[in-house]
């Protein structure tokens, strides 16, 4: 397919491959963070840790919008979708998140909550003017990436004057987050993640560009280079930042000009600033209270935020204690570090949110990497 | 004087509606398989009226499966529920490698069903059954309440004989066997997709919805005992398959990208929707894990075969007790095929 598999070369990949393992440095380790859950889903895809020389490592980020959202969101939008007069629209991937006290959307909708599965948030303003007496709520959920299409959908409304359609709004930022997974000076010593440059993401960069950025490499000392979901992408980032290392450099770089400019969409950014204002905080899940991490509905729009219009009261909600997801998302740990992976925990049952979405590292690892925990045991034999 | 003979008015099949009669026993019963079923399906078993279907079988072992169908849209590129519901059963009595001989067909119609609608689907399978020489000789009509079923269901059962000495079974790959695709995968899936409103696109893939016991009976033919599995990849795609078949044979499986067929369009909708082809079903391919000796022959006489044009050896039986589908990408690294998590399309088939 054109303008795909050029990026999907196998010959390609095997020359970047060996550049990277000729410039690594034999005593120097190279630990770098891919903040997207995309990233994460074709590392895994593409089996592409099998091309890196083994100095040269992955850390999987938080950079997965359903991972992130915490136990009690979820909670929240179970107990809207419970009222008679609501349809609850949402995507896919959401409806498995495990809930509170075992449950999950998938589980509301089977004991007969209007939920619906959408694949654009413009579905959910078409059905709430073709059913005027339900009232439709759309769940949702993302980064800077999915934001806009929210925006729009609202603006719709509004152009509309529907009364009956409402946004129980969970759009997060990503800069904030990677400050949160940065910023570990207060932490102890064994929580603070090892991450030596980061690989910045690709469709959130379409719409933020790569200034957001800036800041973060000069503070912290990191590199970071925007990169595009296709595996090749990915491996020309990995040599970008292994050079950046081996020249002293942290600058932001940007491997995916195709898509990605300095200063981003403004089209897409002036939609958000129109509808959106900024939380004062905002839980994520695995790190926690983040000041001004998160959007609601600015007053202007208010008649469409759902928080606002059914008063939702957020309830605090606790995860599994045994659910190493936090630690999962900060890069403290690899999903096979986790007690339950793959033991009470699987795509099929999981306990946890990093298990559910194919973006979280979790379900990545189990659905295309699980086979490499067993190399030890095998060459033991 | 002899008594009024109670004229028959005609079954309006044009603007007509399946209403609850139809499902009742009595002559609306009788009318709707004088005037669609027997017509369509056309043959002296059915044409005898009676409840079952009674006829001689040869000596040897007899396969047997049923398969119901629910897909919606009922007409889609490349087929409908009709053509579907015989391919679907007719597949899996080959996979077994069997000659496929009869099918019975069970209809549960929901009231206002259009009764257009129904003899198209019939007319379908007559022509689908008939092209794969097998005759439908039983069957049964029930009627629910509208808003009891969405349109029509249709379940078909089918018997067929194994020529001797043939055993064919998901339990019998062995390390070292080779993997066959019968051709590209994701194009059924794709097709009926393309047709649901919401997803909103448009393309020309059709289905590959076909009987595959012509294939299966030149793949006998070819390699006999050295064929050891067959399957069809329908829900759950080629991944689903391989992954049920290691779990049978307690073994594993390493395949490979590069020799997989997907067609461009198929690729480019799977890309767009977020979906892997190896996931995605389909209705006229089958896999066969063949003997190292004979995968050869077996290949070529497939190639041969207008339904197995395309086919390739796409990979071989490896020794795994964690029943592991590994893959080398297209890229180089390498990775599961898992099953498939949840529902990817409802009611594809």
């Amino acid at each position: 397919m054109k303008y795909i598999d050029e990026y999907r070369d196998g010959t390609l990949a095997l020359s970047i491959a060996a550049t990277i393992a000729a410039e690594a440095a034999i005593d120097r380790r190279y630990r770098f963070m891919e903040f997207c859950g995309g990233h994460t889903h074709a590392i895994s895809r593409y089996g592409l840790e099998d091309l890196l020389p083994a100095n040269v490592t992955m850390v999987h980020g938080p950079g997965c919008p359903v991972c992130v959202l915490p136990v009690g969101r979820i909670d929240d939008a179970i107990r809207l979708a419970m009222r008679p007069e609501v349809t609850l629209c949402t995507y896919a991937d959401l409806l498995r998140v495990p809930a509170s006290g075992g449950t999950s959307l998938l589980k509301a909708k089977a004991a007969g909550a209007d939920i619906r599965m959408i694949t654009s948030p413009l579905d959910a303003v078409l059905m709430a003017e073709a059913e005027p007496a339900r009232e439709v709520v759309f769940l949702a959920i993302g980064f800077e990436t999915t934001t806009p299409s929210t925006a729009l959908s609202i603006d719709l409304a509004h152009k509309k004057r529907l009364g009956n359609f409402s946004v129980f709004c969970n759009h997060v930022l990503t800069p904030p987050a990677i400050r949160a997974i940065l910023d570990t000076a207060h932490l102890p010593p064994d929580e603070r993640v090892q991450i030596d440059g980061f690989i910045g993401p690709a469709h959130v960069s379409t719409v933020i560009g790569t200034e957001p950025y800036r800041a973060l490499c000069a503070q912290f000392a990191k590199p970071v280079v925007v990169a595009g979901f296709e595996p090749l992408d990915v491996l020309q980032a990995i040599l970008m930042l292994v050079r950046q290392m081996n020249a002293g450099h942290y600058r932001v770089e940007n491997q995916y000009i195709r898509a990605v400019t300095a200063t981003g969409n403004r089209l897409a950014q002036s939609a958000m600033a129109e509808v959106f204002a900024m939380r004062d905080t905002f839980e994520w899940r695995g790190l926690g209270q983040l000041p001004h991490s998160a959007l609601r509905l600015s007053d202007a729009f208010a008649a469409f935020d759902a928080e606002r219009r059914f008063c939702v009261v957020p309830v605090a909600a606790a995860d599994n204690p045994a659910c190493e997801c936090a630690d999962v998302l900060r890069g403290l740990k690899k999903p096979a570090d986790c007690k339950l992976f793959g033991t009470t925990c699987s795509p099929e049952a999981p306990m946890g949110s990093c298990m559910v979405s194919p973006e979280g590292a979790c379900a990545a690892h189990w659905t295309y990497g699980r086979f490499r925990d067993r190399i030890p045991a095998r060459a033991a034999a | 004087m002899t008594a009024p003979r109670l004229r028959r008015r005609k079954l309006d099949i044009k603007t007509g509606l399946v209403d609850l009669s139809h499902g009742a026993g009595g002559r609306a019963s009788a009318q709707l398989v004088d005037d669609i079923f027997r017509p369509a399906f056309d043959n002296a078993l059915l044409d005898l009226g009676n409840d079952q279907a009674a006829f001689d079988v040869a000596a040897g072992r007899m396969v047997m499966s049923t398969d119901g169908h629910v897909i919606w849209p009922l007409f889609f590129p490349g087929g409908d529920i009709g053509s579907l519901s015989v391919h679907g059963t007719i597949n899996d009595l080959a996979m077994a490698g069997a000659q496929p001989l009869h099918l019975a067909a069970s209809y549960i119609l929901e009231e206002g069903f259009p009764l257009a609608d129904l003899q198209r689907i019939a007319i379908s399978m007559g022509r689908a059954a008939r092209a794969a020489g097998v005759a439908i000789v039983t069957g049964d009509t029930k009627v629910v309440e509208r808003g009891k079923a969405d349109g029509l269901f249709i379940t078909t059962t089918g018997i067929g004989v194994v020529p001797p000495g043939i055993v064919i079974s998901g339990d019998r790959a062995r390390p070292g066997d080779r993997v066959i695709a019968s051709g590209s995968i994701g194009d059924h899936g794709v097709a009926v997709m393309s047709r649901r409103a919401n997803l909103g696109f448009e393309t020309e893939i059709v289905s590959d919805s076909a009987a595959l016991n012509g294939l299966v009976a030149a793949m006998v033919g070819a390699v006999g005992a050295g064929l050891r599995v067959m399957r069809d990849p329908t829900r759950g795609g080629l991944a689903a398959t391989l992954n049920e078949i290691a779990r049978q044979s307690r073994c594993g499986f390493h395949i490979h990208e590069s020799a997989l067929v997907v067609r461009p369009d198929v690729a480019a909708a799977c890309e767009l929707l977020g979906l892997d082809p190896l996931n995605v079903a389909n209705e006229g391919k089958l896999v066969a894990i063949v003997d190292p000796a004979a995968a050869d022959r077996l290949l070529a006489a497939m190639q041969a075969h207008p339904l197995g044009r395309e086919a390739s050896i796409i990979g071989t039986v490896t020794e795994d007790d964690q029943g592991f589908v590994q893959m080398t990408t297209a890229f180089g690294g390498d990775r599961i095929v898992d099953w498939l998590t949840g529902e990817q399309l409802p009611r594809i088939c």
